[in-house]
């Protein structure tokens, strides 16, 4: 691993300044993903500024939402009493991500920024525009069973690999920034990019700005909702496909849903198109099929991953099945 | 220990007497002084900031207890525990860690006594080789903590209301960060649940 500095920041605006005066400089979280791609020499920041001392509480809003520190654990965050009320698929999607050790190391802001896990951008020896821009895509023509079905682009393929983040995107969830210009609010769905010719860029945050708080407004429906993850293997591992769903229906009637996809994108997949079939509809299987087909109209495969259409149109459809009959977070 | 970390960190010929240990990592530049406090004792340490917690422990303390494994996260054989959680100790970075109180499988015997969970690992099989049972050992200990706090898995069935009981399925999801080459992980299992749960047999 190539040497760098280190600062502890005790205060987001000292940490801000830090880096924003400091060549080279990057914010470390946890470093469960940053560390690890230092040592394969993927990322080769000169100076780390540390904001794990930063803000991690976690505290109730008036009306009913939930702000979360950025500096907050994972797992504190999947533990939380607020959390697994009301937004019982956060706390799914949380546990259902790497493992205990990594989760309770691993920050919200950090998991907001980690990188994707494509085979070809952890070489070093293969071509990756999001690695080096201008190489190529070896995932195009290689192996590319875990990467996307939508909104790629014939520059990059990659997913973005987070659990938490697709819990995030159905919950309408606020990103809280603080830079050099004043703070701003992003939301989750616009936070991370598509890859279009820049996959380089995996977000939207500006050169220097901060993740400070995560901000999940009120969202009565999510009290009932779920995440799914389909994966090679039962725990610690990557999804192929993973829902996150929240379904409120009255009187046989889909009133009002959220519904966000992972493991198919550059981002966290927001599925707004099967939003706009299914609300209002009668809460059939029918009319989930044809939220599913109409969001997933779009999607391409590849050599190895085409199968991800089909198991992901699936598992739409069973998860909402499994929400309109009475189902919870389980 | 790679040739890489070796030039970061060297471990220097532990000062005479006194309660603190002063190891002094000779560095040809730079380097930063730390302190450590690992097993209950105030160690200080010079290194640089890109030294693992792992690659402290072991080359800069000689507590080679906790092993390194695949140094990327994957198979837990390097866990911790930090303030009582677990954590890898391969992807931390030793400067992170200052002053917070860290154990490791040589702070779990205490008093010449095994901890429970190291006797009912030998009683139950819970390894071949061993590489992995200090990580294994401390993950349980982490783990058990966890679920005496509430904490969901991926297997509850409902994470509103936790975990009910600490059935085998739930041991095997929370214990996944922790890979056993030798497949050992059926006595890992029945350790764990005889030490945590008071049974014997199930």
């Amino acid at each position: 691993m190539k040497d760098f500095a280190y600062a502890r920041a005790d205060n987001a605006a000292a940490a801000i300044d830090l880096v924003s005066r400091t060549p080279g400089a990057k914010y470390l979280g946890g470093g469960t993903n940053l560390v690890d791609l230092m040592r394969e020499g993927i990322e080769r920041p000169d100076a780390l500024v540390d904001v794990t001392h930063l803000s991690h509480r976690i505290e109730e809003l008036d009306g009913g939402g939930i702000r979360i520190g950025a500096a907050a654990k994972n797992a504190e965050v999947a533990n939380h009493r607020l959390v697994r009320e009301r937004f019982p698929f956060l706390s799914q999607a949380i546990v259902f991500g790497a493992s205990a050790q990594i989760r309770n190391a691993a920050t919200v802001g950090g998991n907001l920024m980690q990188r994707t896990r494509c085979y070809y951008f952890y070489d070093d020896a293969a071509g990756c525009n999001k690695r080096r821009p201008g190489t190529g895509c070896d995932a195009i023509g290689g192996f590319n069973r875990m990467h996307a079905v939508l909104g790629t682009s014939e520059h990059c393929i990659a997913t973005h690999p987070s659990d938490m983040c697709v819990a995030l995107a159905a919950s309408d969830a606020v990103v809280h920034t603080e830079g050099s210009e004043g703070p701003r609010q992003v939301p989750v769905v616009d936070f991370h990019r598509l890859p279009g010719d820049t996959p380089q860029v995996d977000t939207n945050l500006r050169p220097g700005e901060l993740i400070t708080a995560v901000e999940l407004p009120a969202l009565p429906l999510a009290r009932r909702s779920v995440y799914r993850k389909v994966r090679d293997r039962s725990s610690y591992a990557f999804a192929l496909v993973s829902v996150a769903a929240a379904l409120k229906v009255e009187d046989d009637n889909a009133e009002d849903v959220r519904l966000a996809l992972g493991g198919v994108a550059h981002k966290p997949w927001r599925a707004y198109e099967a939003e706009g079939i299914l609300r209002g509809a009668e809460a059939t299987e029918d009319t989930f099929e044809r939220a599913a087909e109409a969001e997933l109209r779009n999607a391409k495969g590849f050599a190895h991953n085409a199968f991800k259409i089909e198991l992901a149109r699936r598992t739409i459809v069973s998860v909402l099945q499994h929400l309109a009959s009475n189902g919870r977070a389980r | 220990m790679s040739r890489r970390a070796h030039r970061c960190l060297r471990r220097a010929r532990p000062p005479a007497g006194g309660a603190e240990k002063e190891r002094v990592v000779q560095r040809d530049a730079g380097g930063t002084t730390i302190s450590l406090r690992v097993n209950g004792t105030h160690h200080n340490l010079r290194l640089e900031p890109r030294v693992s917690l792992l690659d402290a422990l072991r080359e800069g303390l000689g507590l080679t207890g906790t092993k390194k494994g695949c140094n990327q996260g994957a198979c837990g054989a390097c866990t911790v525990l930090v303030d009582g959680r677990r954590i890898n100790a391969c992807l931390a970075l030793a400067v992170m860690y200052q002053d917070r109180e860290i154990t490791t499988v040589e702070g779990l015997a205490q008093d010449g006594e095994l901890h429970p969970l190291q006797a009912a690992f030998i009683e139950r099989d819970g390894f071949q080789c061993g590489y992995c049972t200090p990580g294994q050992l401390l993950s349980a200990v982490g783990m058990m903590e966890e679920f005496r706090n509430g904490m969901p898995s991926a297997v509850s069935e409902d994470v509103t209301a936790g975990p009910a009981e600490l059935s085998p399925s739930e041991i095997r999801e929370r214990m996944s960060g922790n890979l056993c080459r030798c497949g050992a992980y059926n006595g890992i299992v029945e350790a764990v649940r005889q030490t945590f749960d008071g049974e014997a047999a199930w």
